[in-house]
């Protein structure tokens, strides 16, 4: 993570219309007075505290701030955040973000979501947020499994998941939400775990400050339906060798020791997991999160295996600087004005052919 | 352009008309008091463009006028063919009239695909210009005509004009640079020349349009000029056309005013606009394309200068979902569909009940169920609009009556969605998006104040002494809840679907807190302040017609005629039928009889009759068009002597 988060126009573009915050916050200032209702041992609890103690780092105005949810368990984050919050029905909290967004460029909006309101029952709304480039901060906790529900297979579930609606085996091939993302044209794409605060934090920080929609996917650990979904991601000894830690300029290297790299398949084109050898290391990839082409960074994404999690890189994969869809739309309402004076009811109602009759 | 009419007597040209007089061609002039035409034929044939410019012509003329275009939902459907034929319908007077008319005496058929679906409709006598050029033998076999209508006999007694419509326009705009499918394109302006001609309609309207819409192609504009000119001129000096007609202006039909003509979705889109400076809130839409609303989009689209900002979303859902989240944020928010788009919003409309937030749902309703008749009118989303959502989730729904009185509606929606903060529907139809009809232009301060007041502050006060604010603490008076906006410090607060505590707004699974809530939320709409009910009825009748929405216009006609007939008939229209006015009980009881005219299988009267217990009488048409006037005074009379 070797970026920060003011480099370029981020932080200056992405909330300068937003209102700082007077005096200095702390997390408490972030914590509402309802009481927490997750599953103990939850890994939403985790996610909550993270975004509550980074909250106070971007200094704004906390009643500039709002949170717009679905439905599922992790829809309910809005209530415990100190800020203004819409719980709203399931899948349409990026659309709803998105008028709030476009018509209130003074709001810092965060969108709270997970595997099956995001990708199932509210893909449509993600794909379309993603691809205008509204300014929202999309945050989707993916626990591979439906909580609220009581657990059936999710979107992202592996294949062959017994579920209690698929006694067999379930049937779907699962999405991968960072490659959907990138697919869908997203500005930024990044992915981070709930157990590794500092992590998400900063995968958190470079989110705020990107200009446009920010996609952060969050592995996290569904302790009473799906426990242990993300464990070979968590085990120090396992995570060694299966997660791949993406920094922007740096080797693409991990393992213990740093042994393995990814290299580009020269036949093929495509990326490949290679021990790094004297011989092969300058052909180690560089990570480049602000390449124009989403190409490598769609690559990067298929790394991972689907069933075991292997090879499963983190951090940010895409943040590029595209055209911001509220800005624009603000810039046309500008141009409008300037082009035709500020809208004037009378002489818009007396338009067109009009006659007269005296009495 | 405007020209003023100050009686019938004073015309557009200065002279003074008498019954019958001689015009510089030595032709004669007749009066008439109204004119019904109908322009038809293929869908490419520009017969809706055409309409609209006579209606302009009749409307800058100063004659009322109700229009009816009529199209199919095909873009180009298969050229020649009965499914292809789109025509308008133009009903004009010298006197106030509400309807466009039920037969027309003049049919303009530019092909025999035009001609048979239209022909039924004519009364003996009404005279019939067709074009000859497209009655081949193919085009007439293609829509049945084993032999030639023109020639077999089969319009005797109508007063038939054959004119070679096509081969005309060729020829007169032989000086052109253009191929001969080019120039055939101008055959409906020649047609519009010769209809401007046969009823003294001024013409430098459509010139000035027709140079304005090609204004990049001026070659083109010059052309469909010369082709209208050519129109008009065949008109004046060709024997078939022996006679002209004169329908004065309505001038006493109209109070003094400035007036235009407009359509009822346009006036929708300016009702948003004035709801929005009259609120002084920005305004937002959020919308999917849907025949026939789309054009209110198209329209407010094209005014971000007042501020508006229009979102056309990826789906219906998120066309309302949008607009809800502007609503949260402090925009007048507006989400405009039909009746599928009603039902894809359904659990949206059910958020923004829970959340108490204004909202402005329209629905311009078409045929349905599902795709039904997307270019056709029908009222059938009654229901959907008063109970198609889960749970008890009450909404107030309020119906505009005709073209013009979609503005007043659409303010008259606006103030409850504000005052109330709930979600409001706003019930137009195909029939009136499409129709048009004068419409005196308001000044801005006839319009209602629809000033609203965001929370400020704490609200309320705690046992303990602290002041706290407290989202769902109710104006005692209209139970509406305060509207408090992202970015006022120390009002941050979280609402949701989920059943909230009374005053604080905190989940609650409380079952008396829920049948509370359901309970208090059913009373904000119950009691919204709406006025009463007006009757017409100057003869103490028995009978009361009752309707809602755009029938009014065949109603209003159809009770006219019975009582120049010397029958009683009371009526009364309903603009809110949620809630209803206070006195529509003590109305509906009044009467021996009351008849119900829907264009839906009784949707009014299953509500009045579940809620006044009073045997009230429907009268239906699903047939995707509006009522007849005839038709509904047979009806109404039937209802009388019954």
């Amino acid at each position: 993570m070797a970026e920060t988060s003011t480099e370029g126009t981020g932080t200056i573009e992405a909330l300068s219309l937003v209102p700082k915050a007077e005096g200095r916050q702390s997390m408490k200032d972030f914590k509402s007075d309802q009481e927490v209702r997750w599953c103990p041992g939850c890994g939403d609890y985790a996610v909550l505290a993270a975004v509550q103690g980074f909250m106070p780092e971007l200094g704004l105005a906390k009643e500039n701030i709002v949170f717009v949810s679905g439905i599922g368990c992790s829809s309910r984050f809005p209530y415990y955040m100190n800020t203004y919050g819409m719980h709203s029905i399931h899948g349409r909290a990026p659309a709803i973000a998105t008028g709030l967004a476009t018509s209130r460029r003074d709001l810092s909006v965060w969108v709270v979501t997970g595997d099956g309101d995001a990708l199932s029952i509210g893909g449509n709304h993600l794909i379309h947020a993603l691809r205008r480039n509204v300014n929202l901060k999309i945050l989707l906790f993916n626990n591979r499994i439906y909580g609220l529900t009581k657990g059936q297979y999710s979107p992202t579930s592996e294949v062959g998941k017994i579920t209690k609606s698929t006694p067999m085996g379930s049937l779907d091939a699962p999405f991968n939400p960072v490659s959907l993302a990138i697919g869908a044209e997203a500005s930024f794409v990044a992915r981070t775990v709930d157990s590794d605060r500092k992590h998400l934090t900063e995968v958190l920080r470079q989110a705020a400050a990107h200009p446009g929609t920010a996609l952060v996917e969050i592995y996290q650990n569904c302790n009473i339906f799906n426990d242990g979904a993300f464990e070979v991601l968590k085990d120090r000894q396992q995570a060694e060798e299966a997660v791949i830690r993406l920094e922007h300029g740096e080797p693409i290297r991990f393992g213990h020791g740093k042994t393995k790299g990814v290299v580009r398949d020269r036949a093929t084109g495509d990326l490949k997991v290679v021990t790094v050898t004297p011989e092969n290391e300058a052909e180690i990839l560089v990570h480049d999160a602000r390449s124009a082409s989403p190409t490598t960074a769609f690559a990067l994404s298929r790394l991972a295996d689907p069933d075991t999690l292997h090879h499963t890189p983190i951090g940010v994969f895409r943040s590029v600087d595209r055209p911001v869809y509220d800005t624009q739309m603000a810039d046309q309402l500008d141009t409008a004005v300037e082009q035709h004076g500020k809208g004037d009811l009378a002489a818009l109602l007396a338009g067109g052919d009009t006659w007269t009759v005296i009495g | 352009m405007t020209s003023q009419v100050s009686s019938p007597a004073e015309q557009a040209d200065g002279a003074v008309v008498g019954e019958q007089r001689k015009a510089a061609g030595a032709k004669d002039v007749r009066r008439l008091d109204r004119v019904i035409i109908r322009f038809a034929g293929d869908s490419g044939d520009g017969m809706q463009l055409t309409g609209d410019r006579f209606t302009s012509e009749t409307a800058s003329f100063g004659n009322d006028l109700s229009t009816l275009p009529n199209f199919p939902a095909e873009i180009r459907a298969p050229a020649g063919t009965l499914p292809g034929v789109s025509s308008f319908q133009l009903h004009f007077a010298d006197h106030d009239i509400l309807t466009p008319g039920d037969a027309p005496n003049v049919l303009v058929a530019m092909n025999p695909a035009a001609l048979k679906a239209n022909v039924a409709d004519l009364p003996r006598g009404a005279e019939i210009i067709v074009n000859t050029d497209e009655f081949t033998k193919r085009a007439m076999q293609k829509v049945g005509y084993d032999s030639s209508p023109l020639e077999d006999g089969s319009l005797d007694g109508y007063s038939l004009h054959p004119v070679p419509l096509t081969t005309l326009t060729v020829e007169a705009l032989k000086e052109f640079d253009l191929t001969r499918k080019e120039a055939e394109r101008s055959k409906n302006m020649f047609a519009l020349g010769l209809l401007s001609w046969m009823y003294h309609r001024p013409t430098e309207g459509t010139e000035k349009f027709l140079r304005s819409k090609f204004a990049r192609k001026p070659d083109i504009a010059e052309a469909n000029i010369a082709a209208f000119r050519a129109g008009w001129n065949f008109g004046e000096t060709t024997e078939d056309f022996a006679v002209s007609y004169e329908v004065a202006p309505a001038a006493k039909a109209f109070p003094p005013g400035t007036y235009r003509n407009i359509s009822g979705n346009l006036a929708l889109a300016y009702g948003l606009i004035a709801a929005s400076r009259q609120a002084d809130l920005p305004l937002f839409l959020g919308s999917y394309p849907i025949t026939p609303a789309s054009d209110i989009l198209h329209e407010l689209s094209r005014h971000k200068n007042f501020g508006v900002r229009t979102f056309q979303a990826e789906d219906e859902i998120a066309g309302i979902g949008a607009a809800l989240g502007a609503a949260f944020g402090g925009s007048l928010a507006v989400t405009t569909t039909s009746g599928p788009g009603v039902a894809l919003k359904s659990e949206t409309i059910g958020l923004a009940v829970s959340l108490e937030l204004p909202l402005l749902i329209v629905d311009i309703q078409r045929g349905g169920p599902s795709t039904g008749l997307p270019t056709k009118t029908e009222q059938a989303d009654l229901l959907q609009a008063m109970y198609g959502r889960n749970g008890e989730a009450p909404v107030p729904v309020v119906a505009p009556r005709t073209p013009a009185d979609c503005f007043d509606a659409a303010l008259e929606a606006a103030r409850i969605a504000l005052a109330y903060r709930t979600p409001v529907f706003l019930l137009s139809d195909g029939y009136l998006a499409n129709g048009s009809e004068p419409w005196r232009i308001p000044e801005l301060d006839e319009l209602p104040d629809l000033a609203v007041q965001f929370a400020q502050g704490p609200n309320h006060t705690l046992d303990d002494g602290t002041e706290v604010f407290w989202p769902y603490k109710r104006d005692p008076r209209t139970l509406a809840r305060p509207w408090a906006v992202p970015g006022t410090p120390g009002l941050e607060h979280r609402i949701g679907g989920i059943e909230k505590q009374d005053g604080t707004g905190n989940i609650s699974y409380d079952p008396a807190n829920h049948d509370f809530m359901v309970r208090t939320r059913q009373a904000k709409v119950d009691g919204i302040d709406v006025p009463d009910l007006e009757v017409d009825d100057p003869h103490g009748a028995k009978t009361l017609v009752l309707g809602w929405g755009s029938t009014y216009g065949p109603i209003t006609a159809a009770v006219r005629r019975l009582r120049a007939a010397g029958e009683s008939v009371a009526q009364a229209h309903l603009r809110h039928l949620n809630p209803f006015p206070g006195n529509l009980g003590e109305v509906v009881r009044r009467y021996d009889k009351v008849v119900v005219p829907e264009m839906n299988l009784g949707q009014l009267a299953t509500l009045i009759r579940a809620k006044y217990l009073v045997d009230a009488t429907s009268y239906n048409q699903v047939n995707g068009m509006p009522f007849k006037a005839e038709q509904l005074a047979t009806a109404l009379k039937e209802a009388i002597d019954g």
